[in-house]
Formats: structure tokens, C-alpha cells, sequence
């Protein structure tokens, strides 16, 4: 059997193209009006996973947690390689905190079995947390390196990676199953023509039903059966799991499962400070190079 | 963030306004290689889905990671020392996007690791690339050559070369112009000799201007027939980079700096013959180089398109005079006409690649029928009828695409003013790289003897039919008016040269009578796109007014029957 690694990816709010009505009057995201992307860093991941697909044969699984349009990065993923989707959705994992959330995913980790990377963006840029990575290798008892700039080498039993530190660098080793955050250090691919015209007709179980104008449970309805089987057979089949396949205790998930408390939300704008102009001349610049030395800017 | 594909309205409306079902159903032969890919699409919508999804992708690419090196590349350019061509890592990272995004066999067959897309999709994408980066054209432009070793190569060539084309693992080059044959390329002297006993071919020589010399694979036209001084004693060659094949210099041009322009020493390089001797040059290079004509329209088209944006973005923030510069009318209206002549110039490329996709599509059905009597006589005909059409199109398209290019530029430049002159800008980089299009694969007068033909003949009266009849009304119905007039005097001034008899006369004006026939039947096709938008009616008002007025300046000189330059061209000349 081929060796398996897991991206953890997530869908976001474009946070970088926000518009005026990206925050609602409660000061919260308004994911409406923004529009939906793959999160930067988990395409850094995903683009470290490919790479150790060709250096090393592994199979690459990708899986999201969140709504079921989450699936759109899913089929991201598999444009540009990747070989499996899992998408984790149910009502019931709504609201999830940084711990109820690295709960269900290590509840996905168990599912599969026989994984022996998980990579993970460092960072989404909706909450900022850089918090699941971490908090999934500690459920799930395993190493973890995170800031990975680079995978020097994956061996049977260990991996050897490039961490980014403060002024510098580290390398690292540790043995496998391991989990590995990683930072906009390459450039992830871009979709391929060809996978982009298979893939885009992948499908999870709800969008095969919606199709039909059917729910999720039509075990009755064979030619839905039929089409499942079909789109299974060609790969075109992206796994949807729910709390009950996961086996996961509902103490532990979503809003129940989740300890962080919002006290408080601000509204912060932004304004731009004092300008101060600086005549170019020798005068102006030394008189601008005193300040920023007084300033403790400079040196 | 910018997506070159959907951040251009123009090029959105172009592909879901062009009529494609015949197209893409001859392309796909009904759909048939669904059941045998997984990307094969299985009916219209899914052929289109894709088309735009792909193109989307393209656009990213292009818009995000190609533009944005542009400008280092063209200053840096590549390297050559001890005869090896190192190109820009900024060009390398270009071809290795492009090669990850999959698309180096475009519209090479599925069985030989390519999309299967109609030149028209294809063309789009050429337009983006270029848009980003002129002279990464010239390479992502060289599947051409797979193309034509997929048209006129055996099978075993096909199955050797073309999937080491669609994966990126081979580039190509196409070795045409030598020092003394450039536009005149019957005079081609590169020796192509056979070894009667092995059977191989050697070629000696020089070939000058070779983009992308240093390519892998090489199509190369060669004289065979030893004796002959014409055409017909050429023939074509495939051959590989090896050390017989020494690149000796590369060229210091005026732009597309990206990419290197060779001069090429054959020393008894090892070769093979890529179809039928004595066809090199009147059939298969024939066929190479309109679909380069096609590409190099393109190329101009996304170089005009650019600099269009550059000028727009800069005119709305240079204030003069307390106001930005796009408020007042002598810059406005250049940037109006600017954008005019863009759109005039796409609606023309994309007509000419729905017939040029026609023309390959009833051209295979008729060469490749197993028996002649397969043949439907309506598919012979369309065959005819498409090949016509697009031998007088293509020349048309890339003479208005190419002088369109370099119009736009220079405006580009003039409205940034002094600022536009610096390398700081932009401005001078579209400038000079747009001032090749009008030259190489056929220069624009070239272009208009190709185009003067089927001009004469009318080949085009039978498409301007349709489209005078479409119903319109109003101002639409008044430029149609127009239009019709224009037509009815253009049937006259063609008669009048014709009627003349005098083949210097003719070709003193043929310039005249293809910018003629240009003004009316883009004029049409902007008018076919108002009665579809109404968004479009502006465009087709102001083209169709601006070209009234150049179309009878044209008249006038056709008809005057002057011949005074005939007569005193070298006085005026040598004085």
C-alpha cells in the first residue's frame, strides 16, 4: 500500500479584498459579502504534500471541515493534484473553537488510518489563531514541527524539515507520524487544464442529492445509487463525513465543545497617521536620519 | 490581484458570444472521446464549462505570476556564452507555470497528451500571454510546431515528438529565414542531402532569426533537390539539438527581449524527412505560418490590450492643470479610439479563428476519410468554402491586429507624455515589442498581397450578406445603412482596378482596397455584436463613423487612377 499524508485545508473569507460591508454591525465577518478562498497557507501545505507525492510516491488526502460548499476547495485541491477529498460537515460541528475543531479533525486522522504526514497551513486568515495545527498533534499524541520551510527528507521512519525561527533557520527531525505547519515558503502550482476538466465534476453526497433535488439519505432511490457508484468508480467521489462517521463524542464538538468565549468585539478603524514631509536635501535627510536614531527606528 | 481572463469584458463576451456548436461538435466528433478520457468533455455546455474554467486558470496564471516578472525579464533578458542559451530563471519559472497549468499541447489530440481545444480557445490564451508578457508568446507559441508535425508528420512522428511537446519535456523551433531569404523564402538554400545508403538526411547550412534556436526539436525547410532554385525543390525536416547543430549567436533586438533569436550552423546535422518530399515550402510551411499569423495577431492584440490599460490607469491619475488628464477631450478621445481599434481588432480575430477552426476541422474529415466516397459533397464544400474564407481572413486579421499593436503603443506613450519615454514605465516595453508584429511572419504588406486575392474575388460578400441582413433598427439600422454603401462602392473600386489591367496600378492600391474591405467587414462584425448587447451599440456607432470617413479617403485615392508615383518614384527618390 502507498504511503499516505493529510492536508488539512480550509475555506476562508477573502480578508485581503474587503469591501465595505465585510464586517456586520455586530463587528463580526460578514462571510456573506466576502468572497470564499482557499486559505494562503494551507495552498503552501498543499503545494509541500504534492512535492512529496513526486519525490516520494505518497498518496495525497485532502480534507476540510466546514459548510458543504466547503467542497469548492476540495475540488482545488484535486486540480491540482491531489488524489482523495474528504470533506467533514455536519450542523452539529457549527460554531467550533480552535480545541473543538482539532477534536474532529483528529477524529478524521483516526478514520483513515495509515497516515504518516499531516500538513497543515500555519495560519488561516480569518481567525489568526495558528492554534489547530498544534492542538491536532497534541490530540493525536504525535511530534510536531511547525513554521516548515522545506522537507529535507522523509525516510521509513523519520523526517527531516527546515523550520523557520526568529533570525534564522533550524533543521529538524523527528520520527513519523508527524504533523508539520507550513509557511509561505514556495510557490504553490497552479490548477492543471486537464485535472481542472475531470475533477470539476467531483461530487460529495450533498451535491449529488441537491443535483436531484433529493436529501442526503436516498439509499431507496437506485439511479442516485447508480451515480454514486459511477462517480465513485472514476474518482470522481468526494467522501462526506458527518459526526456519526467520525465516531466523535458531541460533548466535544462544535459550540458544546467549545470553551472560548467572545467577551468582547471592537469595531477598529484605521486611520492614517501625522504625515511629515521632508525636503530632499542633505539638511532634510540627516535631520530625518537624527529623528528615526532618536526614535530608537534606526540602529 | 488581476485575472487577465475575466477582468477582460471584451474577451468574456467574445467567447460567449461566438457561435462554436458547429466547431467544437466537429472537434469532438460528437463527443465521442468522453467515453474513452475523463477530461473529454461530453457535450457543449461541458465543452464551454470547461473552455471558460480553463481559461480562467490561464488568466490567473498569466495576470498573477507572469505579468509581474515581465518587466525583469525584458531587462535582463537571457544569456549566451560558449554557444549555449541560459534563459532569464524568471522565463524558466514562466514555462514551468505553464507547463504545471498544462497547457504546451493545447490542441493536439487526446492521444498524444493534449486538450483537444479549438484554435480559437487557443488563440485567447495566446492574447493573455502575451498581454503579460510579449515574448513569453514566442515560446508558449511554439506548439505550433507540434501542431504541424501532428498534421503532416507519419504516425511514428506523431507518437515520437508530440507527447514530449504536450508534456513540456521538448520545446521547438521553426528554422525558416537565412540570410538572404527572408520574405522571399523559395530561395531557400540550406542543403538537405540523403545518404542512399542509410536512407538518412543531413542538413548544411545557416538559418538566421530562428526564435527559440535552441530549442529541442527543430522544424527545419531544407532544399532536397539539388539543381532546383524555387520552392518546389524544398522539403521539410524534423531534427534534434545535438553538437552538429551550433547556435552561434543570438540576436540584441528592439524588444520581446525574453526570448532568444538565434543564428543557427548546421554542420551535417542528422535528420528526418516530415512528409512528402518537395511539399516543405508550398504546402507544410504554408500551413505553419498561418497558424503563426493567427498567433501573432493574438500577440499583438494582448501587447495593444495592455498598453491600452497602462494608458487609461495612467491618464486618471496624471493631473495637469487641476484636473487628471482623461477629462479632457484630445486625451479621451485617443484613449476611446485606442480602445475602439481593440475590440475591432478581437471581433476580427475571433471571426478569423471560427473559420480557420471550420476550415481544420472539414479539412480532416476530407483528408483523413478512409475511402474518398465518405466524403459528403456539403463537407467538400465547407471545406472549399472555409479554406477560402480563412486564406483571406488571416492576412487581414494580422495586418489590422499588428498596426493596431503599434498604434495603440505609440498613443500608449504619448498620453504618458515625457514620463512614457523612461524605462519607468511600461509604456516603451509594449512600444517596442509591439514594432515586430507588423514585420515577422509576413510583413503587413505581405500580409495584404495574401490577403488581395480573395479580396478581388469577393470571398467575403457571401459572409457580409448574413450579417447586412440581420434586423436591426434605429442607429443600428443607419449604420447598417451605411455599411451597405460602403460595400456597394467597395464592389465598385475593386471592379475599376481589375478592369484597369495594369498589375502595378493594382499593386500600388492593393494596400488600399484590403484596409477598404478591413473597414467594412469588421464594421459588420461590430455591428453583429451591438444587435447582440446593447452595451456594444457605442462601439459599433464610433467604429463604423471613424472608419466611414478612412474608407473614403481610400476611394478616393482607388478611384483617382493617379499614377504619378508610378511614373516619378525615383525622381521623388534620388533627389
Amino acid at each position: 500500500m502507498k504511503r499516505q499524508l493529510m492536508v488539512f485545508v480550509k475555506q476562508v473569507p477573502d480578508t485581503k479584498n474587503i469591501s465595505g460591508e465585510a464586517m456586520t454591525p455586530e463587528g463580526t465577518v460578514n462571510r456573506s459579502a466576502l468572497p470564499a478562498i482557499f486559505n494562503p497557507e494551507d495552498l503552501n501545505a498543499l503545494e509541500l504534500g504534492l512535492q512529496l507525492k513526486e519525490r516520494y510516491g505518497f498518496k495525497v488526502l485532502v480534507a476540510t471541515m466546514g459548510p458543504p460548499n466547503a467542497a469548492e476547495v476540495l475540488r482545488e485541491s484535486l486540480y491540482r493534484g491531489a488524489d482523495e477529498a474528504i470533506l467533514i460537515t455536519d450542523r452539529s460541528f457549527a460554531g467550533a473553537d480552535t480545541l473543538a475543531t482539532s477534536y474532529a479533525l483528529s477524529c478524521c486522522v483516526k478514520s483513515v488510518k495509515n497516515i504518516d504526514l499531516i500538513l497543515c497551513g500555519r495560519q488561516a486568515i480569518d481567525g489568526d489563531t495558528a492554534q489547530v495545527g498544534p492542538q491536532l498533534a497534541e490530540k493525536l499524541n504525535i511530534p510536531q514541527i511547525c513554521y516548515i520551510e522545506e522537507v529535507i527528507d522523509v525516510n521509513d521512519k523519520t523526517v527531516k524539515a527546515r523550520r523557520s525561527i526568529e533570525g534564522g533557520y533550524e533543521i529538524l527531525e523527528t520520527p513519523l507520524p508527524t504533523l508539520l505547519t507550513v509557511i509561505d515558503s514556495n510557490e504553490p502550482r497552479p490548477p492543471s487544464a486537464r485535472n481542472v476538466m475531470k475533477y470539476k465534476k467531483a461530487k460529495t453526497r450533498s451535491e449529488l442529492a441537491k443535483v436531484h433535488g433529493r436529501g442526503t439519505d436516498y439509499t431507496d432511490a437506485s439511479d442516485l445509487l447508480e451515480e454514486e457508484s459511477k462517480l465513485r468508480s472514476k474518482n470522481l467521489w468526494i467522501h462526506e463525513w458527518d459526526a456519526s462517521k467520525l465516531s466523535a463524542d458531541i460533548e466535544r464538538i462544535g459550540l458544546k465543545g467549545s470553551p472560548t468565549k467572545v467577551k468582547k468585539i471592537e469595531s477598529v478603524v484605521l486611520t492614517a497617521g501625522k504625515v511629515v514631509s521632508v525636503p530632499p536635501t542633505e539638511e532634510g535627510i540627516n535631520a530625518l536620519i537624527r529623528e528615526l536614531i532618536e526614535d530608537h527606528t534606526l540602529g | 490581484m488581476s485575472n487577465f481572463f475575466t477582468d477582460n469584458k471584451d474577451l468574456v463576451f467574445t467567447l460567449n458570444n461566438l457561435d462554436l456548436e458547429e466547431v467544437v461538435k466537429l472537434r469532438e466528433n460528437n463527443y465521442e472521446q468522453s467515453k474513452v478520457f475523463d477530461h473529454a468533455p461530453e457535450n457543449l455546455k461541458d465543452a464551454f464549462d470547461s473552455y471558460k474554467r480553463v481559461l480562467e486558470v490561464v488568466g490567473d496564471v498569466t495576470g498573477e505570476r507572469i505579468e509581474p516578472r515581465a518587466r525583469t525579464i525584458d531587462e535582463e533578458g537571457p544569456q549566451f556564452a560558449n554557444n549555449k542559451v541560459t534563459y532569464h530563471p524568471l522565463t524558466v519559472k514562466n514555462l514551468e507555470d505553464i507547463r504545471k497549468a498544462d497547457i504546451n499541447g493545447v490542441m493536439l489530440p487526446r492521444q498524444y497528451g493534449g486538450l483537444n481545444f479549438p484554435v480559437t480557445i487557443y488563440t485567447m490564451m495566446t492574447e493573455m500571454v502575451s498581454r503579460a508578457d510579449a515574448s513569453l508568446q514566442n515560446l508558449f507559441g511554439l506548439q505550433d510546431i507540434a501542431e504541424t508535425i501532428c498534421e503532416f508528420g507519419s504516425e511514428d512522428q506523431r507518437k515520437r515528438f508530440l507527447p514530449r511537446f504536450a508534456c513540456g519535456e521538448a520545446d521547438g523551433s521553426m528554422d525558416l529565414t537565412e540570410p538572404d531569404s527572408g520574405s522571399d523564402l523559395q530561395s531557400v538554400r540550406l542543403k538537405a542531402t540523403l545518404d542512399e545508403k542509410t536512407g538518412k538526411w543531413y542538413l548544411d547550412g545557416m538559418k538566421r532569426f530562428i526564435t527559440n534556436g535552441c530549442a529541442k526539436v527543430h522544424l527545419v525547410l531544407a532544399r532536397s533537390e539539388e539543381g532546383t532554385s524555387d520552392g518546389r525543390g524544398l522539403s521539410m525536416f524534423i531534427c534534434e539539438a545535438c553538437p552538429e547543430l551550433v547556435v552561434r549567436r543570438i540576436e540584441h533586438k528592439l524588444g520581446i527581449h525574453g526570448v532568444a533569436t538565434a543564428e543557427l550552423q548546421y554542420n551535417h546535422v542528422p535528420a528526418e524527412l516530415c512528409g512528402l518530399r518537395k511539399r516543405g515550402l508550398t504546402k507544410y510551411v504554408m500551413g505553419l505560418m498561418n497558424g503563426a499569423r493567427v498567433a501573432i495577431s493574438a500577440q499583438a492584440l494582448g501587447i495593444a490590450e495592455a498598453s491600452y490599460r497602462e494608458a487609461k490607469k495612467y491618464a486618471a491619475e496624471r493631473e495637469q492643470f487641476k484636473s487628471s488628464i482623461d477629462k479632457f477631450p484630445a486625451v479621451y478621445s485617443m484613449l476611446a479610439g485606442m480602445k475602439i481599434r481593440i475590440m475591432a481588432a478581437r471581433t476580427l480575430l475571433y471571426e478569423t479563428t471560427k473559420i480557420v477552426d471550420l476550415r481544420n476541422s472539414y479539412t480532416s474529415i476530407v483528408e483523413h476519410a478512409a475511402k474518398p466516397e465518405d466524403v459528403s459533397l456539403e463537407d467538400r464544400q465547407n471545406q472549399k468554402l472555409y479554406s477560402k474564407v480563412a486564406s483571406v481572413l488571416t492576412p487581414m486579421s494580422k495586418a489590422y491586429a499588428t498596426e493596431t499593436a503599434n498604434s495603440v503603443a505609440y498613443e500608449s506613450i504619448q498620453i504618458h507624455g515625457g514620463t512614457g519615454y523612461m524605462k519607468d514605465f511600461n509604456a516603451e516595453r509594449f512600444y517596442r515589442d509591439a514594432r515586430i508584429t507588423n514585420i515577422y511572419e509576413g510583413t503587413t504588406q505581405l500580409q495584404h498581397v495574401a490577403a488581395i486575392g480573395g479580396i478581388v474575388q469577393r470571398v467575403l460578400d457571401p459572409i457580409m450578406d448574413k450579417y447586412a441582413k440581420l434586423p436591426s433598427h434605429g442607429k443600428l439600422k443607419r449604420l447598417s445603412g451605411i455599411l451597405d454603401e460602403m460595400r456597394k462602392k467597395q464592389q465598385q473600386a475593386v471592379r475599376y482596378v481589375f478592369d484597369k489591367k495594369d498589375t502595378t496600378y493594382y499593386d500600388l492600391v492593393t494596400k488600399h482596397l484590403v484596409n477598404m474591405e478591413t473597414y467594412t467587414f469588421v464594421g459588420y462584425l461590430m455591428l453583429r455584436d451591438a444587435l447582440k448587447a446593447q452595451e456594444r451599440e457605442n462601439f459599433a456607432e464610433r467604429f463604423i463613423l471613424d472608419s466611414a470617413y478612412e474608407f473614403d479617403k481610400c476611394f478616393s485615392i482607388v478611384m483617382s487612377g493617379d499614377i504619378t508615383i508610378i511614373d516619378n518614384h525615383r525622381e521623388l527618390l534620388d533627389y
